[in-house]
């Protein structure tokens, strides 16, 4: 500890540079880190779901429809206890660039089948009673300034025209993953103003037993195999799971890219470390005259480049970490429970190591055996 | 027993394709608490004698003792933290850290030690006081006339109490004012807190401060008593074999 005065004092040297350098770090891991929270945010949705809930969809694909009546049927299922749908609604807010994650849902049947979706009780019976009500999540809330009983209207993309809902509950989820940046609405709305077509975007299942599903989610497709509207179920868990392997190939490219900038970055911190060793070859050729040995200069050369490269880790990983917790940051409803993990700081921790180590290595090394005599001789 | 041996030592450097021969067998004595200033021309190899007692080079040939240790026998790991025991150095260009105050410069040979943050403040400040910048310690280099810088340098090189004091041209960069101060500050090194001091030099003036005076003539040592400007009392008081 007694050589980081010189450290700093070297550091300081050039100021503009090493604040340059020290941002560059920054924003590598800074942009890591975000690249890998893309990445394991995705990984954590795969995971979220009930096992005793099952996602019955159609058989043709997510975009195709199911008929309401079939909620009575999978009601009537053995080992069904409970039945719930609900519908993607594609609505843009605002000036028509504004978008967030809005469903159609069958209110009291969803909300007995989601319990993490936690609300004050009147706000639920209000938005229960009243047709054109929403719940919207308590983020979404903040990041339009919206308060309770204000009016909102989108415009519909796939139901045309504008669609104005009042927003009668707030909810916020126990679960990150379930998201708050969500307006729902009720399913009943949009079927009175589509002129009851009687389709649902999916059905969600709550079963008796986990050791059930499999042999649930068989039956009830059985029971629509040979209909005009065939279903394919799963667990909840293998829906989203379903999701994420969409994003599998982003995942890669995130986690390609998150690596390829981190590299770019180590060449510019190297480059800075040699030109700031190169400028001191008589400073160091002095200080062995003094007396300090080559591990010393080693070190203390190592030591400039952990300097810079801890102070760019605290800063890119700890400004990621707070910035997506203070806002909330969800990618407009998108990636819920977005946020920085222990793990996603551990590797970026290490990145920021290796990179102290792959910086520091050459022009440590070159300090450390620099020949006192034909340096002091170079340049005096 | 002298406190520098230098016994027939061989320096010679290879330049390209030639060789290059600095000494050939020079053999030199120097006792604690002398005060030997080296004269002789350019190329002479007076500083490459220096780097030799210092350690910072090796010879070709021969042996350098310094306080009964074989310095040119010692490796390059030992040397260091030899050097930094024993030798207190001195550069014509200052070559303080211009990123450090006069007084983290002077520190710097301390950090080498195993002493405390409060002993190295103790030795700072008198180190400096010595030197006469005790209310300059804050200063840095950049800050500092060029007398000042080196009477900075030579705190530095006499903080950790070292062996011998080695001066490399420490008037060459000053003025007829400043060379002076440094003198007078050399003389009073040796004179009053008895150091050995080697010091390399044109000026004859600072060599006049001196106690005795050899002269480098083609890798050659020569008597202080055949060069008509040197005393020849001061001559004798080192041995010179040739």
């Amino acid at each position: 500890m007694k050589f980081l005065p010189l450290v700093i004092a070297n550091l300081g040297r050039h100021k503009r540079r090493t604040v340059l350098t020290i941002a560059s770090v920054a924003l590598a891991l800074f942009l890591f880190a975000s690249l890998q929270t893309v990445v394991t945010t995705i990984a954590a949705a795969a995971n979220f779901g009930s096992v005793r809930r099952l996602v019955s969809t159609s058989a043709t694909g997510i975009v195709f429809t199911l008929p309401i009546a079939y909620a009575n049927r999978l009601r009537a299922q053995p080992g069904v206890e409970s039945v719930t749908w609900a519908n993607w609604f594609g609505g843009r807010y605002g000036d028509g660039k504004r978008f967030f994650a809005t469903f159609a849902i069958d209110p009291k049947s969803y909300l007995e089948m989601y319990p993490e979706m936690v609300m004050p009780a009147d706000q639920k019976e209000a938005f229960l009673r009243e047709r054109t009500a929403a719940l919207v999540g308590k983020h979404l809330m903040e990041t339009f300034g919206w308060k309770l009983g204000q009016n909102v209207t989108e415009q519909g993309t796939i139901f045309p025209g504008d669609w104005t809902f009042t927003i009668r509950a707030v909810y916020t989820p126990t679960d990150p993953r379930i998201g708050e940046d969500v307006l729902m609405f009720h399913h009943e709305y949009m079927e009175e103003r589509l002129g009851r077509p009687g389709q649902a975007g999916w059905y969600i299942i709550k079963i008796d037993q986990t050791d059930h599903a499999a042999s649930i989610a068989k039956a009830i497709d059985d029971q629509f195999r040979n209909s005009s509207f065939a279903t394919k179920t799963g667990t909840e868990q293998a829906f989203n799971a379903s999701f994420a392997t969409m994003w599998g190939n982003v995942s890669l490219l995130m986690g390609t890219i998150g690596m390829a900038v981190v590299f770019a970055i180590l060449l510019v911190t190297a480059n800075a470390m040699m030109m700031s060793t190169r400028e001191r070859t008589r400073e160091v050729a002095v200080l062995k005259t003094i007396g300090f040995a080559d591990r010393t200069l080693f070190g203390v050369v190592m030591l400039e480049a952990g300097v810079i490269a801890v102070t760019g880790a605290i800063i890119g990983l700890g400004g990621a970490k707070l910035l997506y917790k203070s806002t909330n940051f969800s990618a407009g409803g998108f990636l819920p429970g977005f946020d920085v993990t222990p793990n996603t700081l551990a590797l970026g921790s290490a990145i920021a190591i290796v990179l102290m180590v792959a910086s520091g290595l050459v022009p440590a090394v070159r300090a450390a055996r620099l020949p006192v005599v034909s340096a002091l001789r170079q340049v005096g | 027993m002298a406190l520098v041996e230098i016994r027939d030592v061989y320096k010679s450097f290879q330049r390209d394709t030639q060789r290059i021969d600095v000494f050939s067998g020079i053999t030199l004595d120097v006792e604690a608490g002398s005060f030997l200033a080296l004269m002789g021309p350019s190329g002479s190899g007076k500083s490459t004698l220096l780097n030799l007692i210092a350690g910072l080079d090796r010879p070709t040939e021969g042996a350098v003792r310094v306080a009964g240790a074989v310095v040119s026998a010692m490796s390059t790991g030992d040397l260091a933290s030899w050097r930094a025991r024993h030798i207190g150095f001195v550069f014509q260009q200052f070559n303080l850290l211009p990123v450090l105050t006069a007084y983290q410069n002077v520190e710097l040979p301390l950090l080498l030690t195993r002493l405390s943050k409060r002993e190295r403040d103790e030795r700072v400040k008198i180190a400096l006081g010595v030197v006469g910048l005790d209310d300059r310690m804050h200063h840095y280099p950049r800050q500092l006339s060029g007398g000042q810088e080196q009477r900075v340098s030579i705190a530095r090189a006499i903080v950790a109490d070292p062996t011998v004091i080695l001066l490399d041209e420490p008037t060459g960069q000053l003025d007829a004012k400043s060379s002076q101060e440094v003198l007078a500050l050399l003389r009073r090194l040796n004179s009053e807190f008895k150091k050995t001091i080697i010091i390399v030099t044109h000026d004859a003036h600072a060599a006049e401060q001196a106690t005795t005076v050899l002269h480098l003539e083609k890798g050659n040592l020569i008597r202080g008593d055949a060069v008509p400007s040197l005393r020849p009392s001061d001559a004798a008081r080192v041995g010179v074999a040739l």
